[in-house]
């Protein structure tokens, strides 16, 4: 027997199912009932509950992209400020190995860098890395904070949110898990993101934002509503967008080095421009039908990593 | 004899004064309450969980909640001395202990919760509508709960046993026994007793008091429930 419905806003101890349901994240059992331990919206698959929050505070896990804030050098390792209740740390060897450099002549208090979670303890003390492509120091631009929860709202489908708002505004924008958000671009387009990005997040839990979004958008750019489209409803998933993380994009890196260098000791002796030239094509039609954080191929902020 | 027993304030013996609620009320809280019962006007504020510099309260297993009770110097008739006392320090940890058994913190060691209660006016009962207040606060800041945490009282005024008592009734009554219950499960998080009663009357009073908890309670789902079908 269940009490709810997909999608119902529900508060914390309210009964969601009888026992024959399994309780996801942010429920909880007692006493054979599943219970909602938080405010937020139901999501009901397979006969699993989960309650989405409608506000969190970000918990590192593994494997994350985030934003943050350097707020301490200290002798081997950078202090990072995330947005979370829990601090990073930025070794020093993950930026320049072995190297001994002054600290903070590479990163001072106040940079904001984009980062990759390395490692959470069990006391959830989150180690932070610079591995992965864009990963590394943002300049200029501005911070907007959302909810975490928020984040896969932002994106949308395969990007579609994002990418529309990126086109629009002509804006860099590039999006940690954390809930920070780093824009850059024209200042006044920067404002007008920025109150995008909130609009967004306040109506995060309504459907057909895509199109609200992108109505407001071009009022607020052209002057007039865009073309009509005969466009699909999107219906509303709080799910992680799968290309948000890099790993995929860093496989097949690995991979297409691992081949280049199977070639190399076969003795053939192939052209290398070529291999390079093959993994560029193959680099590119994957971004070309995917999202990428941030757009890659004009950023300044990449940092060469070795 | 019951129903014909009318308090001075023209209430009836199980009646409560008027309430409002409200949630999400303050900009750069990450969640926040503000309530009015009766002549109460308590505004709440809840910060967290957020990283705290005070490491020896920090536990490596679980978060921790931290409540502050404070009554504004213009709250009383006569005007309170501010800063903390001995009777606010007194309802700050009684406030903590009687949310602590809702939260789950589990998933947030070595983190703190920072529950800011302050009283602008009083009038009997805060201590009561603090809780009611503080757990909707939480609430909106997304922490996650077993129950939203609800607090009533009743007592005993010229010889009846009645709910929700006035100031009037508190300084004038024979006894006050505030209590905070889970509402689901009816589980007692809180319970003070000052005053003289039978056996009896106790039992009754604890029976009325939680008539009071479960419909304050309805009025806290309520107001958190308008405040976020309004965006929808």
């Amino acid at each position: 027997m269940i009490y709810v419905e997909n999608k119902d806003l529900v508060i914390p101890g309210q009964i969601l199912a009888d026992d024959e349901y399994y309780s996801g994240r942010g429920t909880f059992k007692e006493n054979g009932k599943v219970c909602s331990s938080l405010m937020g919206l139901v999501s009901l698959r397979n006969k699993k509950l989960r309650v989405i929050p409608l506000k969190s505070k970000y918990v590192p896990k593994k494997g994350d992209v985030v934003i943050g804030k350097i707020s301490d050098v200290r002798f081997s390792m950078w202090n990072v400020d995330i947005n979370s209740p829990y601090s990073g740390i930025l070794p020093a060897f993950e930026v320049f190995g072995r190297e001994k450099k002054e600290l903070n002549k590479v990163y001072d208090i106040g940079d904001v860098l984009f980062l990759r979670v390395v490692d959470v303890d069990e006391i959830k003390k989150a180690k932070l890395g610079l591995k992965g492509r864009g990963m590394g120091k943002f300049k200029g631009g501005i911070i907007v904070d959302i909810a975490p929860t928020k984040v896969p709202r932002l994106i949308g489908k395969k990007g579609s949110m994002i990418n529309m708002i990126k086109d629009k505004t002509n804006c860099k924008i590039v999006v940690g898990q954390n809930g920070l958000v780093w824009v850059k671009g024209d200042k006044d387009m920067e404002q007008l993101t920025k109150n995008i990005i909130h609009l967004i997040e306040a109506e995060a839990h309504t459907s057909g934002l895509t199109n609200k979004i992108k109505n407001k958008l071009y009022l607020a750019i052209d002057g007039e509503l865009p073309p009509e489209e005969a466009e699909e409803e999107q219906d509303f998933v709080l799910e992680k967008p799968k290309l948000q993380d890099f790993k995929e994009e860093l496989e097949q890196e690995e991979r297409a080095k691992h081949e280049a260098k199977e070639i190399k000791e076969k003795g053939d002796k192939p052209n290398i421009a070529e291999v390079i030239e093959e993994l560029k094509r193959k680099n590119k039609s994957k971004k070309d039908n995917g999202l990428s954080y941030g757009d890659n191929s004009n950023n300044s902020f990449i940092l060469n990593n070795k | 004899m019951m129903s014909e027993f009318i308090r001075k304030d023209g209430r009836k013996y199980d009646e409560l004064r008027p309430i409002k609620i409200e949630a999400g009320v303050l900009e750069r809280a990450d969640g926040s309450a503000y309530l009015e019962f009766g002549g109460n006007k308590i505004l709440v504020a809840v910060y967290g969980p957020r990283e705290s510099y005070i490491r020896r309260l920090l536990k490596p297993n679980t978060g921790v909640i931290r409540c502050r009770y404070n009554m504004a110097p213009f709250s009383v008739d006569d005007r309170k001395r501010p800063g903390p006392d001995r009777r606010s320090s007194e309802i700050s940890k009684i406030t903590a202990d009687a949310l602590r058994p809702a939260l789950m913190l589990e998933n947030y060691p070595r983190s703190m919760i920072d529950v800011y209660i302050e009283v602008i006016e009083a009038e009997g009962g805060t201590r009561c509508a603090g809780i009611t207040a503080a757990s909707v606060a939480l609430v909106d800041a997304g922490i996650p709960m077993k129950d939203i945490v609800v607090g009533c009282a009743a007592g005993k005024v010229d010889d009846e046993v009645v709910l929700d008592l006035s100031e009037y009734e508190d300084k004038e009554g024979q006894a006050d026994i505030p209590i905070a219950i889970m509402p689901r499960t009816g589980e007692i998080t809180l319970l003070q007793s000052d005053g003289d009663l039978t056996e009896e009357e106790f039992q009754k009073a604890i029976d009325l008091a939680m008539e009071g908890c479960l419909k304050v309670s309805e009025l806290q789902k309520e107001a958190l429930m308008k405040k976020y079908s309004t965006e929808q």
